[in-house]
């Protein structure tokens, strides 16, 4: 059961959030302009990383804010929370 | 007939006799027994039968690894009898045997064991088929039954955090919570056994220069004493999870869910035999076990005992065993020489010490009556006992480590894994591999002290003992020599999977369903994979474990599971006019998790033939309809509008203050995924409805879009369903009724058209009314507070009678179904599955209309979503016979497959008979064709319609 | 040596010689420089890609390169049932297939699979759960398949067991069956499926990793290994949960997220459940192995996960979902429990066919529901693999279905709910 530490609440039990997904999935600026290709690997392919993945996270039973979450997908170690709109942190993996 | 009780001793109280039942036999025990420990001093030799063979087994442990003693009380199988705590009119049963574990008719299995090795079944039953033969198979296989009307009793789930948990009150446990807690951190202290002490229960020693029993009574009542420790019996740990969880189960009911900065690991070691022939029968013993059941519970195996080790630790049940006043035949040592203080200490005791010998095979049928020895030289001779106690050596209990994280590392020394490094588990005491009183008494204070506190280790001296000489099988047939007793697994069988290639530790797992019953191999393990790594030529190091995963003992499912069950599984949402719709004979289902009253039948009326009724009341007169699950989110801010836009296929930023407009939400994959009225109050504010379902989902996932994407737009989102009660009036005297109840807004059709919105108050009561409908009838849905819900739906009901009005009828969620489905609107769920996208179901216009994005609009431009053959959403009307026109019924194409499906489907009291909607091929292109629907092999002929049954128009809208 | 051949004839002449004469269900062989076929993978998917490679295109010069231990991934780590009730026409035609090798499995491979069809109960809890029972049957029946629509009496009589009160949590209406469906035992699958494609001459390389693709003009012509290089004119990727990670040294990306999926194991106990049963209000899906144990499922772990083990709140929910359908097993305890890694695809269906890279071809994206599928599997990337033509059953389920967005929504055909 992982420990969470919300930006805005601190540690909470994972039972609070729900997790959405990988996170800076750059979703095309004109869709219209996008062809199928780049459509669909924007709205399927992922990095399914083995190891530290970024993924955001939404905080459900608590404040309802999203934010994103460094994850090591085999460990579960968080290696770092930050913002929606914040870069990419660095982590060594 | 062979154990008794010991005259004097053990830590039972003789004042407290017990009776229990066991196979049929009543017996007596005591206060502080474990059944296993009664049937022991009772005499009873053999206590159950294999589950392959059927051999006779007798108790083999004293705890959670107990391989043979499986035992039924009452509706609960397969329990261990050496953890079920004796207590008055106990009734217990052997499992997997008939009519008795003494004479089992099974036992004939036996004869045949020769032709039945391990993984037999891969090879044969191939013919006629397995089917044919898994009957049988099954019927022989299980242990205890289950009661099908037994009722457990209810767990618990509860949660604990703490600076330090212990895990494990042996002499290394106590000492670390001694020290951890000293200066006044929390510590919890969670021990298996209902007494603290762990092997000083068995083995008492001198600890501070006292009698380690007055040592354990003083640290039990320093630990007591502290306000911020805990200390829980008979609570075993059985799981590490992610982020320092740890789950322990206390009393077989209460599942604690504990979280500690620390946790420290002093669950000591479980023994393991040394496999030789026939080591199965009943009376022969893991030496641990002996003895703890002798010092513990004063219960004797036997009168006559042989000792077989490769070890010193094991020679304290031979000094046990003579100070009991019981004979010793002799000692057998595996090793070339035993000198050390305990083989020492046992010779003094005048005991026959025979080293460089091994038992090679035991004698006696149902119960141990000798064994035969083997010397170094080769010779061999026969000794009588009718107890023998065997020690292959002790295995650090470290499952939970592992589980934590942590890696094995084999000591050669000690012939068993040990802790290496990682986890978040710090292991200490015997668990670690030390030996001695005196160096797990200091280990565990020096762990419990690096976290808190100081003072000095409570001090013991170590008894010294020398090494241990690695043996797994001493000889004798391998085919009858055991690994693992609980599955029947026999040293020949390790041979067989290594000969035919499953040689890795899993594969052999799997092959022979080594180490996969209720004792979980917790004695058979390490003796399973090292005779693996013999027969294959690897080191432990290389065979390496299985993976240890929870639970490290079995936990009964009631505890796990908490309070969830019955009404408490899943709760469902109540309506806030609840008890008005039970007052009314509401016949409640369950929709998206809430309890809303599909119908209200009359007095011996059906459903179906309610929900007509009902149906045709709202088109005659009017009915109400408590349609509070519906979604509502307040939708606020300078950007609402262009938000909205994005979110809807209809463009909503355009909508006029007091208005409403219909519209889908689509996915970004471009599939329907919700529908609702959207409401603009204001210049900067919507109040968007959603289907109940999709209140919470629609709401998170506004939330997302604007925290995750769209960052820029200033719009803020209050999801407010339960907020509020809503109430429909609807039919054509909907507006004189809500007139009677009284209202400040004007409700004629040219003040207050339909698609409308005011704010007001109803029977004086401050309401949100809406012009909006379902049913195709005139309709106002009122919005008030949800706690006086109950008092609107009176109002409205009661304003009836003084109008002098009919009252109008109360009508559920199946009539609202067939209302719509006679007006043809869509319900997402029922006729859009996730496959369907807006101009599959007729909204092809209205996203031609956007030249701007929306979510899902790119998705919808893809070829599947624009090609020919997609399934589109039409009418049905029955030809002649109209059975098959039912939800679920497929359309027949012309190749046999599936032309479509029949989405919704209801008796129509407008129509006068069956309608329906479907989802068909191309169905748009297909108007007036006539088709067959099937369902499940009855046909039905009907025509294809525009969707759209009542009042096309529209005209009774108004 | 007596030839290996599995019968209740051999094992009494095998017998008599204490089983010392059993040879290897398969050989250990160190991998040749070169092959015909790679498979990477010794899942079941891998081993029957090998089998089938051999046995119907007559290409037996072919490895399958496993890193562990065969079988030892999703193949041994799932809850064994086999069905074919499938809702979409391409989705049936690929599991019945499937489910029609798996009826002849144990006597084309010699190996007993123990394929029980003791039939596959889904339960209906409300009428709305009834209609779409009805609309899945009907289709299933369309498509060719077995399934009957139970009503409550009906799945009353099957399941005695069932919780058939009225005030139940989640009342039961009905339900529909597929009297095919059932249960096989999954090590076996692995191990028969190695043991017949070893002895057709394929090569079962054990602790064998895939550390990455030679790559010549273009074309994948081989695989690096923690056994060296080992060339091939053609390679097979079927690695489930760990299709990602491979596709990313090929340098493509894959419409793929790995979940942990527990599954649990009761105490062994008599007969006492006799069908496959799956509550969709839950999920939770229920059977009985032969050894007596109840197996569990449920739903998948909460957020994306490499790490075969569960999370608790997972195991806490499915076990009071069954004791929602089954109270009296309140009384059983948890014994084992476990977890694989899935591959999870947006549409639910599998990714069967040529990968954007030349001279690669993939078998991924089985999610929860590999095990029942693997000799469709085997025989569909076989098929790929000798023929460079995509069978007519995998047609629908190349990669390109993404780009047309020609889904083949399996969980989405089960509709939303109200």
């Amino acid at each position: 059961m992982l420990l969470i530490p919300c930006p805005w609440c601190g540690l909470r039990d994972e039972a609070e959030f729900h997790c959405g997904g990988e996170s800076h999935v750059v979703r095309p600026p004109d869709p219209d302009a996008a062809d199928d290709a780049a459509w669909a690997a924007y709205l399927f392919d992922r990095d399914n990383a083995k190891g530290v993945g970024f993924e955001r996270w939404l905080h459900r039973h608590g404040c309802g804010r999203w934010f994103n979450v460094a994850r090591d997908t085999v460990t579960h170690e968080i290696r770092a929370v930050y913002g929606m709109t914040d870069p990419r942190p660095e982590t060594a993996s | 007939m062979t154990g008794f009780r010991l005259a004097a001793g053990g830590r039972i109280d003789r004042a407290r006799p017990i009776a229990f039942r066991y196979d049929g036999s009543w017996h007596q025990g005591f206060a502080g027994d474990t059944l296993a420990s009664a049937l022991l001093a009772a005499g009873v030799d053999t206590v159950g039968r294999s589950f392959k063979y059927h051999r006779p087994r007798g108790i083999f442990a004293a705890g959670p690894e107990e391989p043979n003693a499986i035992v039924q009380v009452g509706p609960r199988p397969d329990l261990k009898a050496t953890q079920v705590p004796l207590a008055e009119g106990l009734e217990a049963t052997p499992v997997n045997c008939w009519p008795t574990a003494r004479f089992d008719v099974g036992a004939a299995i036996g004869l045949a064991k020769r032709f039945l090795p391990a993984g037999f079944y891969y090879k044969t039953f191939k013919w006629p088929d397995w089917n044919w033969w898994e009957p049988l198979i099954r019927r022989a296989a299980g242990l205890g039954r289950v009661d099908p009307a037994a009722t457990a009793p209810a767990g618990q789930r509860r949660h604990l955090h703490c600076e330090v948990l212990v895990i494990g009150a042996g002499p290394a446990g106590i000492a670390a919570a001694l020290a951890a807690g000293a200066d006044g951190r929390r510590v919890v202290l969670v021990e298996q056994d209902p007494l603290l002490g762990g092997s000083l229960l068995v083995d008492p020693g001198e600890i501070d220069g006292m009698p380690s029993d007055l040592w354990l009574r003083q640290a039990e009542a320093a630990l007591a004493a502290r306000p911020r420790t805990r200390i829980l019996r008979r609570t075993t740990a059985f799981g590490c999870y992610d982020h320092g969880l740890v789950a322990a189960v206390e009393r077989e009911c209460i599942v604690w869910k504990i979280r500690a900065a620390r946790v420290v690991l002093a669950s000591g070691t479980v023994e393991r035999p040394i496999a030789f022939q026939d080591d199965d029968r009943p009376g022969i013993m893991l030496a641990g076990a002996v003895r703890a059941y002798l010092g513990r519970w004063a219960a004797a195996a036997g009168r006559q005992l042989v000792l077989f080790t490769n070890n010193d630790d094991a020679y304290r049940t031979a000094l046990a065993w003579a100070e009991a006043g019981l004979a010793v035949t002799a000692v057998v040592d595996a090793r070339r020489s035993a000198d050390g203080m305990l083989p020492e200490a046992a010779r003094a005791a005048g005991i026959a010490v025979t080293t460089n010998a091994v038992v090679e095979r035991a004698h006696g049928r149902s119960r141990v009556a000798g064994v035969t020895i083997r010397d170094g030289a080769g010779g061999t001779r026969r000794l009588a006992c009718d107890t023998l106690a065997v020690s292959g050596g002790r295995d650090p209990a470290l499952a939970l480590f592992v589980q934590a994280g942590g890696a094995l590392a084999w000591h050669d020394g000690l012939a068993a894994f040990v802790p290496g490094d990682g986890g978040y588990v710090a292991p200490t005491g015997a668990a670690t591999g030390l030996s001695g009183l005196g160096s797990a008494l200091a280990h565990g204070h020096a762990v419990g002290a690096t976290i808190a506190g100081d003072g000095a280790p409570p001090q013991a001296l170590d008894t010294p003992e020398g090494t241990i000489l690695a043996m797994w099988h001493a000889g004798g047939d391998p085919a009858r020599s055991w690994v693992d007793r609980a599955s029947d697994v026999t040293v020949a069988d390790v041979g067989l999977a290594a000969r035919e290639g499953y040689v890795s530790v899993e594969h052999y797992k799997r092959y022979t369903t080594g180490g996969m019953s209720p004792d979980q191999g917790k004695s058979s393990a390490v003796l399973a994979l090292s005779l693996l790594g013999r027969e294959t030529k690897r080191t432990p190091t290389e065979v390496g474990t299985t993976r240890f995963r929870p639970p490290w003992d079995p936990v009964p499912i009631a505890a796990l599971i908490g309070a969830d069950r019955g009404p408490l599984l899943r709760p469902v949402l109540h309506l806030p006019a609840d008890d008005r719709h039970r007052a009314r004979g509401a016949l409640f289902e369950e929709y998206g998790g809430w309890m809303r009253p599909a119908c209200y039948p009359a007095p011996g009326e059906s459903r179906e033939d309610a929900i007509r009724r009902e149906a045709a009341v709202v088109r005659a007169h009017a009915g109400i309809f408590d349609a509070s699950p519906l979604g509502k989110i307040d939708v606020r801010g300078p950007d609402a509008g262009r938000f909205l836009d994005r979110m809807y296929i209809h463009r909503l930023s355009t909508l006029k203050p007091g208005r409403l407009r219909y519209s889908l939400a689509t996915g970004e994959n471009g599939i329907v995924v919700d529908d609702g009225v959207v409401a603009r109050l204001g210049a900067d504010r919507f109040l968007v409805g959603t289907t109940s379902g999709g209140a919470q989902r629609m709401a998170e996932s506004f939330e997302e879009w604007l925290q995750c994407e769209w960052t820029d737009l200033d719009v803020f989102v209050t999801p407010v369903t339960q907020q509020w009660g809503v109430v429909n009036l609807a039919g054509p005297r909907a507006r004189d009724l809500l007139a009677a109840a009284g209202s400040d807004i004007a409700l004629d059709g040219t003040a207050f058209p339909h698609m409308s919105f005011r704010d007001g108050q109803v029977a004086g009561i401050p309401a949100r009314l809406a012009r909006v409908s379902f049913t195709g009838e005139c309709s106002f849905e009122v919005s008030v507070p949800a706690r006086r819900t109950a008092e609107l739906w009176d109002a409205l009901i009661a304003a009836a009678a003084r109008a002098g009005i009919p009252e109008p009828s109360p009508f559920g969620v199946e009539a609202l179904m067939t209302l719509r489905i006679e007006k043809g609107y869509l319900h997402v769920g029922a006729d859009t599955d996730g496959t369907t996208y807006p101009a599959d179901c007729g909204f092809a216009d209205a996203v031609a209309r956007r030249s701007d994005d929306f979510v899902g609009r790119r998705s919808m431009r893809r070829e599947d979503a624009l090609r020919a053959g997609r399934h589109q959403l039409v009418g049905l009307l029955p030809v002649g016979d109209d059975a098959a026109l039912v939800s679920g019924a497929h359309l027949v194409a012309t190749d046999g497959g599936s032309d479509g499906h029949v989405s919704s489907a209801c008796w129509s009291p407008a129509v006068g008979g069956r309608i329906a909607l479907a989802m068909v091929r191309d169905g748009r292109a297909r108007l007036d064709e006539a088709v067959t629907v099937e369902n499940l092999g009855r046909w039905t002929r009907a025509r294809i319609v525009r969707p759209v049954f009542v009042d096309p128009e529209g005209a009774r809208l108004a | 040596m007596p030839r290996s051949t599995y019968s209740a004839l051999s094992l009494l002449r095998h017998g008599l010689t204490r089983h010392r004469t059993w040879r290897p269900a398969w050989r250990r062989p160190d991998p040749k420089p070169h092959y015909a076929a790679i498979i990477v993978g010794g899942g079941g998917h891998g081993l029957a890609t090998a089998y089938y490679l051999a046995k119907t295109h007559g290409i037996t010069d072919v490895a399958v390169l496993e890193k562990g231990w065969i079988g030892g991934g999703n193949t041994g780590r799932n809850t064994t049932v086999v069905r074919s009730n499938y809702y979409f026409a391409e989705s049936g035609r690929l599991y019945d297939l499937a489910l029609r090798l798996y009826e002849g499995l144990s006597r084309e491979l010699d190996f007993n699979v123990m394929l029980s069809q003791r039939g596959m109960l889904m339960l209906a809890h409300s009428h709305h759960d009834m209609e779409f029972a009805r609309r899945t049957a009907n289709a299933i029946r369309r498509n060719g398949i077995d399934c009957d629509l139970l009503d409550r009496d009906a799945v009353a009589r099957r399941l005695p067991l069932l919780d058939m009160s009225t005030d139940a949590r989640f009342p039961v209406l009905g339900g529909y069956r597929q009297g095919r469906g059932g249960v096989a035992r999954h090590d076996a699958v692995a191990w028969g499926y190695a043991r017949a494609a070893d002895r057709l001459g394929v090569d079962i390389v054990q602790n064998c990793e895939v550390l990455g693709f030679i790559v010549e003009a273009g074309r994948i012509v081989g695989v690096e290994t923690t056994r060296g290089a080992i060339r091939a004119d053609r390679v097979g990727l079927a690695v489930a949960g760990h299709s990602g990670q491979l596709a990313a040294k090929a340098g493509f990306r894959l419409p793929i997220t790995s979940y942990a999926l527990q599954a649990f194991v009761s105490e062994p106990v008599k007969p006492i459940l006799d069908e496959v049963v799956l509550s969709p209000a839950t999920g939770v899906y229920v059977s009985q192995s032969d050894k007596g144990e109840l197996v569990i499922g449920g739903g998948l772990d909460l957020h994306p996960s490499y790490s075969q083990r569960g999370n608790l709140p997972t195991a806490e929910n499915v076990l009071s979902g069954l004791v929602g359908m089954f109270p009296c097993f309140a009384n059983l305890r948890l014994m084992r429990s476990w977890g694989g890694i899935v591959d999870v695809v947006p549409d639910s269906s599998p990714i069967i066919g040529p990968a954007p890279v030349y001279g690669l071809y993939l078998n991924c994206g089985w999610g929860t529901g590999g095990f029942k599928a693997i000799p469709a599997g085997g025989t569909l990337l076989a098929h790929l693999m000798a023929t460079g033509e995509q069978h007519p059953i995998a047609r629908p389920f190349g990669l390109e279905r993404f780009r047309t967005g020609a889904l083949v929504d399996e969980a989405a055909a089960s509709g939303i709910p109200h």
